[in-house]
């Protein structure tokens, strides 16, 4: 089992003829995901590598069955993907796009509440089902299939940095969702939560933060609440100065709020077994999850 | 991005949100100028940094005759400005801004911003202008008005309604006050900003609506679409090891510490900060190269980390994705061909392409340290805080 995408997903790249949305296509071919359509506006007819390339994602999805979209149209464009996607009915929308800007974002969010479609990130890795399908830019061989630790983060390589110790913990994953690093984003880590929890299959849980925003407070709430199964948090930005945007647009302290500290004090009151020290986190994994 | 009070009040005048008279001085002669202009007193003399506090720190003064506010104003152009906001070492004032002053009845307090959980746009207003707004939310936070405003349908009358009404405003100044936010709105919406804030925001004894204060941030990723809002930028204002590396499109930040290090990933670079930290030494930096750097950012990266006199060793952590660890490995050997690395450097990687990398750093015959994983890192990294 698994959350959100598995082997039934059947992905379409908006932007595949891109540099980026073709390298990392080839990729996600490799690992074995099953890539039936490609959105190009004006590039309709034409095919990248042996897939169909469509004008409009409307098509692509009559067209070819198409449930989920991947995006890697550029920041100044890809909201308008976003909604595109949205309309035309696609369940799960991987944005993997940097620097949207966050009015764009804001706007989509609005648009898009009461449709059927989820969006994950943007500015995220995108997510995989290890051994099933592979919808972003994370490397692949670093996953471990079968289960049965779910992972959620709102960072990349640092997620990558997780996941590799829990490989090499001989710990396996059910599915690994990057929510994205943007101030205004679309699955939260409460959705990914309460899907885990819901699983059979997961029966642990990894929650990787950053400073910023209070998403971390609200879904330690939500863990007392609501979930059972053994969850592992790690907040990056300890040393992070106030005041300043670190990298991702949503990691910022803004006066009091939004501090590493704050956060593991949260996370800590609400059970969660937090790692002071990345160089350690695969150990607390293996003593946790046992 | 950020810009100075004098700059966001010319905004404002652009969108008629009424501004005390006045104007930008870069030198004394200037601040003489515009005071006789402006020809009656107090006139105020404020110091423009992008930095918050100017008052308490004494940025801010009152003149009386034109000789004094020339006078002021040589004080504070040139003089290292130290507040809150700015850091021990404070900035450096190289203009002022000479306003008429206000005969003020009330202070109040009016800012825009994006709200990250509801997806809405917030005005916050409160009648407890001129303070810290933070300190007012932790102590009274019943005395902050927050309307929220879904941005598809736009600001309507009874937003700003809902505004005036709580801030207790009489009916004299209401007409006014609705059209100014409704301004505010519009220009925090056409310039993609990320904060918009008037502390204070005055009524005058006349009944005038006036922003005393303006300032405002903008989204930098929006940035390309307002041409005219980049020529604000003030490069005085940034440090200039930020400013290169903005040049090579890497996202640098310089910290107090004495370990720099380089990482690729916006998130592990603050875990590798945080490392660095337990291990018993400061960071020096964030420098994150992004996902798809090449060997010459890695080699720029080198050079500007370096070019911190503070920096007494480097950590360099790439878990290569997109980034395949060999281009990590041809950036740090021209690094050290070029601009020669004189102090010790430990470097972990791991992920794509890590053999050859790896290949690469010892065929070079640099004196490099090697870390198998984090935890070797962190412990090698103390180990050269400790030598």
């Amino acid at each position: 089992m698994s959350i959100f995408v598995d082997n039934n997903t059947r992905l379409l790249v908006q932007g595949i003829t891109g540099k980026e949305g073709q390298f990392h296509t080839q990729q996600c071919v490799i690992y074995g995901t099953k890539v039936v359509a490609g959105v190009t506006p004006g590039k309709g007819g034409q095919k990248m590598d042996d897939i169909p390339v469509f004008n409009t994602v409307k098509k692509a999805v009559v067209q070819t069955g198409a449930n989920c979209s991947m995006i890697f149209v550029p920041p100044a464009f890809a909201a308008d993907a976003i909604m595109e996607a949205t309309d035309a009915g696609i369940d799960i929308i991987v944005a993997i796009t940097e620097g949207i800007p966050v009015m764009d974002m804001i706007k989509v969010k609005n648009y898009m509440v009461g449709k059927m479609s989820r969006l994950i990130g943007p500015n995220c890795p995108g997510i995989i089902t290890p051994g099933q399908c592979k919808i972003g830019i994370m490397p692949g061989p670093i996953h471990k299939p079968g289960g049965p630790i779910g992972v959620v983060s709102r960072s990349g390589t640092l997620t990558y940095e997780v996941v590799n110790q829990l490989t090499l913990q001989g710990i396996g994953q059910t599915t690994c969702i990057g929510i994205g690093g943007d101030p205004v984003n679309g699955t939260n880590f409460i959705d990914c939560l309460d899907a885990f929890e819901k699983d059979p299959e997961t029966t642990g849980i990894v929650m990787v933060g950053e400073i910023g925003g209070t998403a971390e407070e609200e879904a330690s709430e939500f863990i007392t609440k609501h979930v059972t199964k053994p969850v592992v948090g790690f907040i990056a930005g300890l040393t992070a100065p106030p005041g300043r945007r670190m990298g991702h647009a949503g990691a910022i302290i803004s006066g009091s709020s939004g501090t590493a500290q704050g956060k593991i004090e949260a996370m800590k009151a609400c059970g969660i077994h937090i790692c002071e020290n990345l160089g350690t986190f695969g150990d607390l994994c293996a003593e946790v999850f046992s | 991005m950020k810009i100075h009070e004098y700059q966001a009040k010319e905004l404002f005048k652009k969108y008629n949100i009424s501004i005390p008279d006045g104007g930008v001085a870069f030198n004394p002669d200037e601040a003489k100028q515009v005071a006789e202009n402006l020809g009656q007193f107090p006139v105020v003399v404020k110091a423009q940094i992008h930095a918050g506090g100017r008052g308490k720190g004494g940025g801010v003064k009152l003149a009386g005759s034109i000789d004094e506010a020339t006078g002021i104003a040589g004080d504070i152009i040139g003089m290292n400005l130290v507040t809150h906001q700015t850091g021990p070492d404070g900035k450096m004032v190289k203009k002022v801004l000479v306003e008429q002053g206000l005969n003020i009845a009330k202070e109040l307090y009016l800012s825009i911003i994006p709200d990250r959980a509801t997806a809405k746009i917030v005005i916050m207003a409160s009648e407890a202008g001129g303070m810290d707004i933070e300190e007012v939310a932790v102590k009274t936070p019943e005395k902050i008005i927050k309307v929220f405003i879904d941005p598809l349908l736009g600001i309507q009358p009874f937003h700003c309604r809902e505004v005036a009404f709580g801030l207790n405003l009489s009916s004299s100044v209401m007409r006014p006050f609705v059209s100014m936010i409704g301004s505010l709105y519009r220009l925090f919406m056409d310039y993609d900003c990320s904060l918009v804030e008037i502390n204070p925001l005055v009524i005058t004894a006349e009944d005038a609506v006036i922003a005393l204060d303006a300032k405002i941030d903008f989204d930098d990723n929006a940035l390309y679409r307002h041409k005219d809002i980049i020529e604000y930028r003030d490069i005085d204002e940034e440090d200039p090891l930020e400013v290169e590396a903005s040049k090579f499109h890497l996202n640098y930040i310089k910290l107090a510490g004495n370990i720099g290090n380089m990482v690729n990933g916006a998130g592990l670079a603050m875990a590798t900060m945080d490392i660095i930290k337990l291990a018993g030494a400061e960071p020096a930096n964030f420098l994150d190269v992004g996902g798809g750097a090449s060997a010459e950012m890695v080699e720029n990266g080198f050079r500007i980390m370096l070019g911190d006199k503070n920096v007494k060793g480097i950590l360099v952590n790439i878990f290569g994705g997109i980034l395949r660890c060999d281009v990590l490995a041809e950036g740090v050997v021209k690094a050290a061909e070029k601009t020669g690395i004189n102090v010790p450097v430990v470097i972990r990687m791991e992920g794509t392409n890590v053999e050859q990398g790896r290949k690469i750093l010892a065929d070079s015959g640099l004196n490099l340290i090697t870390a198998s994983d984090m935890k070797d890192a962190a412990h090698k990294v103390a180990q050269l805080v400790a030598g």
